[in-house]
């Protein structure tokens, strides 16, 4: 019995809704082969584009040590935060958060943003504090990023910026060794393949495309205890002296290593905001002067070195200055008659002159351009110059003043390797910032006998007898010269502004160091080489000869003083 | 498929397993399917829930709950079911009513009732009482239905479908009023008066987008071009497409989606959760999960042939067909085929609601399968 309606059958209703149903789970199934297999390699590039980035790995810049390894030039991780403006679209309250954390005003740091929306990168603030960088990145911004970079830090600050020069932001050398070395220090940055979520943070490295190499080590030849104390000694001068500007230059005569290059004016090149042109050049290798009677030394080298001059010669300098080519030439005073050495003592440009006029030129200029003036010194310093020295056809006055130091100009550190080629015993070596194994090749530009002779009548200068009298270094035998130049100025020589100069080497009987101290513009009492550059010279060299362990060579001097009870 | 539901050994005896299903009125292939589908979701929410635990514990907690409906209604017999139709549908009228009035506001549109101890959706109770209301209505009437009974029939469906379209919630009309329309298709509308309501809807569709609301409108155009705005709204489809090409034909593995996982994909685990799938468990998984479904369907579908009744047939036949519409929506929707609409995958996407809706669905279905006259035998 039925008591329940029963509806039609509807068999073609019935096979529509099932041919419907098999035909919808046909196109759910042709939509997933479709993206699957068929469009499968774009879906997954298209993905892989979205979650994986190629990014660099900076490279660590390679450090500076000095030559016991203390370090001169770190780098040290920081932190750079940088947004894209484009995906950047945070609340109000966020850009404040972000901008108290990097001290930065939020109402600046808006309106930097609003100004760059059409730009990928915006640099928010560089080189933050890695720690800070973590803070950062907790606050979850979307569109704000990270990126590790490397930080230059110099240990010494001020005290070697002239050498070492600095690198920038960019972590590229600009001036001084990290100029000079940069490809050696740079490194290559690597790069890896991470993943990233949306907010763009790297979750996971899957893969190095190429490791980053860091930078080399570079191992200088500067003595960082040496380099302290003539950078403090020079400064205290300069301010005690009133001058401009000043340098000091000392090497090792062995090797041709600089052990401490110092200047001044300096700036501490932690800090870029200090930094004004004029500060950061190192003046010892970039800037020129006349040698002044540096120069006469090496001259009486030229004439002993042509045999037709011995050490006791006489040359009679009255009444006290010469006419050449009618220029008068003049001493402080009239000397008299005067052998070789005491016109070095004394300082004769009369006697100088007379020497040098009857060499030929060539005897008097090979002595000079071999003992590296106006030529490089191969230390491949940035900016170094190589002073000038006319090698033209000369007229006698332009001979006769070469040979006290005018008309031609050095760098302190050509004159400091002049120097150290004569407490060689005549071997010049290029001059080198790198520390060194072993003596490089040198070339005998100086015999053996002539500076041996060159030295002791320099020895004689730095005694109670010379004017490089304040350059005595207790316990040592020094040999040196005074040089006091008047600065050439526009239009002539200036009667009243001077360059102080003081170049010698110590000990003098068997010498390891040369030095060179110039004072520009003293401008407060004395201003004679031996008086303003000597003490310079005096008190560093004593510090350097005993840092760096050199066998007193006069103890004679020190047991005389015990013995009067001044010791 | 089993006709005659005779769950029996050859001996002829029931077996213990059986009795078991007979006495709570379990249907054991829906169960098979639904349990099978259930335990799929958890694995897939757990990847896409990032691993929570707690998520996880959230939605067995919703299952068990929705378990126990479904067997409630299971026990119910169809004479239960048809017998509170209409009270059901009325009451749910008066709280969609209720809900434009005093509802609270949520994600922008007026969708829930605070009743104090529960925040209740009507719009939801709606997908089953509006199909059951004409499954009522037209399961005592001569079929196919006359012009008058389908007039009716019209009234009963439009209104809980505008009531809803004015929360607004376009996405809940347009189902709710499928699901009606099954019923009414099924109860034998004539293909005449259907091709010519399909000609005149088509022709009304300028007119439904002059009423829409600003965001289904974008919801469209970005569906027709999702590359036109792919930061804003197209942002949603190009990411799970992506993250679906991306699983390719084996899948990138359990717990691997790379684009689920780094937060590409958005509402990764409720209404994007096929993406996540997808993409870990590759073409084959997807493929076993749709046959599940299609199962799941097709085990419906027999059980409203099979019906006894109008009443049976009629709302059977339209729980399956709306179960398979919410599938081929939400899967089509995550594969770019249909326009972004708020429809989660069945059983699976992470959310209390659907999941109570469908579960109480299935023990209906079940009701229909188990509480046969004595006379079929």
């Amino acid at each position: 019995m039925k008591h329940v309606t029963r509806i039609p059958h509807y068999r073609f209703r019935r096979y529509t809704v099932f041919s419907v149903f098999i035909l919808a789970m046909l196109a759910l199934f042709w939509r997933a082969l479709d993206m699957q297999v068929i469009n499968q390699a774009f879906f997954k590039q298209q993905g892989d584009a979205r979650h994986l980035r190629v990014v660099t790995v900076p490279a660590h810049r390679g450090d500076i040590y000095d030559r016991n390894g203390e370090p001169l030039a770190i780098s040290t991780p920081v932190d750079t935060v940088w947004l894209n403006p484009g995906e950047f679209v945070e609340a109000k309250s966020d850009v404040k958060d972000l901008a108290t954390l990097l001290s930065l005003d939020k109402n600046e740091l808006l309106e930097k943003i609003n100004a760059n929306q059409k730009r990928e990168f915006l640099y928010i603030k560089r080189h933050i504090d890695p720690e800070l960088g973590k803070e950062i990145l907790n606050l979850n911004l979307t569109g704000l990023y990270l990126r590790r970079e490397y930080k230059r830090y110099y240990p010494s600050g001020e005290v070697a910026s002239h050498l070492l020069g600095f690198s920038n932001v960019d972590d590229i050398g600009q001036e001084g060794i990290e100029l000079a070395y940069e490809d050696w220090l740079k490194g290559e940055a690597g790069a890896k393949r991470v993943i990233r979520d949306r907010l763009g943070r790297a979750v996971d490295d899957i893969e190095r495309i190429s490791s980053a190499e860091p930078g080399k080590p570079v191992y200088l030849s500067i003595d960082r205890r040496v380099q302290y104390l003539a950078y403090s000694t020079l400064k205290a001068a300069v301010k005690e002296h009133g001058a401009v500007a000043g340098s000091a230059v000392i090497l090792d005569i062995t090797t041709g290593e600089v052990l401490a290059i110092v200047n001044q004016p300096s700036f501490n090149s932690n800090d870029r905001s200090q930094l004004k042109p004029g500060t950061y050049r190192n003046r010892a290798v970039t800037d020129v002067f006349e040698p002044g009677s540096t120069m006469k030394p090496i001259t009486v080298a030229a004439a002993l070195e042509t045999g037709r001059w011995n050490s006791k010669d006489n040359v009679h300098t009255s009444p006290g200055y010469i006419r050449v080519q009618g220029n008068a030439i003049k001493d402080m005073k009239n000397y008299g008659t005067l052998n070789m050495g005491e016109i070095i003592l004394k300082s004769s440009n009369v006697g100088i002159s007379k020497i040098a006029l009857s060499l030929s030129q060539d005897e008097q200029l090979d002595m000079y351009m071999n003992l590296g003036f106006g030529v490089d010194t191969g230390s491949g310093f940035p900016g170094e110059s190589v002073g000038a020295l006319n090698t033209g056809r000369l007229g006698d006055f332009e001979r006769a003043t070469m040979a006290f130091g005018y008309g031609l100009s050095v760098t302190p550190l050509q004159l400091a390797r002049a120097y150290a080629a004569i407490a060689n015993d005549g071997v010049i070596y290029p001059v080198s910032f790198m520390r060194l194994d072993k003596a490089p090749q040198g070339e005998k530009v100086i015999s053996k006998k002539t500076s041996k002779i060159v030295r002791k009548m320099m020895q004689r200068v730095v005694s109670s007898e010379g004017t490089g009298f304040d350059a005595q270094v207790p316990n040592y035998n020094v040999a040196g010269k005074t040089g006091t130049v008047h600065k050439f100025v526009a239009g002539g020589y200036a009667e009243d502004r001077y360059l102080s100069i003081f170049a010698g080497m110590a000990p003098a009987s068997n010498p390891r160091l040369a030095m060179v101290v110039v004072l520009n513009e003293p401008s407060k009492g004395d201003y004679f080489g031996g008086q303003v550059a000597g003490p310079v010279f005096s008190k560093v060299m004593s510090g350097a000869l005993r840092l760096l362990n050199i066998a007193p060579d006069n103890l004679k001097m020190a047991a005389q003083k015990v013995r009067s009870g001044q010791a | 498929m089993i006709s005659d539901n005779g769950f029996r050994n050859d001996n002829g005896r029931d077996s213990f397993t059986l009795k078991v299903v007979r006495v709570l009125h379990l249907d054991p292939f829906l169960l098979f399917g639904i349990l099978l589908l259930s335990m799929t979701g958890m694995v897939v929410l757990y990847s896409a829930g990032d691993q929570s635990i707690a998520l996880i514990n959230k939605q067995t907690t919703r299952l068990v709950l929705a378990f126990a409906i479904m067997l409630a209604l299971a026990h119910v017999s169809p004479a239960g079911l048809r017998f509170w139709s209409p009270w059901i549908y009325g009451i749910g009228i008066i709280l969609l009513v209720l809900v434009l009035l005093v509802g609270d506001v949520g994600k922008g549109a007026q969708r829930w009732l605070d009743l104090g101890f529960i925040r209740f959706q009507p719009s939801e109770m709606m997908k089953l009482a509006t199909p059951m209301m004409l499954a009522w209505f037209l399961s005592d009437k001569p079929l196919p239905p006359t012009a008058k009974t389908l007039l009716v029939a019209a009234v009963l469906l439009l209104l809980p479908t505008l009531l809803i379209a004015k929360q607004p919630d376009l996405g809940t009309a347009l189902l709710i009023f499928t699901a009606g329309f099954f019923v009414v298709f099924l109860g034998g509308l004539s293909w005449r008066l259907l091709i010519g309501l399909g000609i005149s809807g088509a022709a009304l569709l300028p007119v439904l987008w002059h009423y829409m609301h600003d965001y289904q409108r974008n919801r469209v155009l970005t569906f027709l071009n999702p590359e036109s705005d792919p930061l804003g709204t197209g942002y949603h489809i190009i990411q799970s497409k992506i993250a679906i090409g991306s699983g390719g034909v084996y899948g990138r593995g359990w717990l691997n989606g790379s684009q689920s996982h780094l937060d590409f994909l958005p509402e990764q685990s409720t209404d994007f959760i096929y993406a996540v799938f997808a993409e870990e468990f590759g073409l084959i998984g997807g493929i076993l999960l749709l046959t599940l479904y299609a199962f799941i369907v097709l085990r419906g579908l027999v059980i409203a042939v099979n019906a006894q009744d109008t009443y049976g047939r009629l709302l059977g036949g339209s729980l399956s067909m709306t179960f398979f519409v919410y599938l081929f929506v939400n899967v089509g929707m995550v594969s770019g085929i249909l326009p972004v609409v708020g429809v989660p995958l069945p059983l699976i996407s992470y959310g209390g609601t659907s999941m109570v809706t469908l579960m109480a669905s299935f023990g209906m279905l079940m009701s229909i399968n188990t509480h046969r006259k004595i006379w079929a035998r």
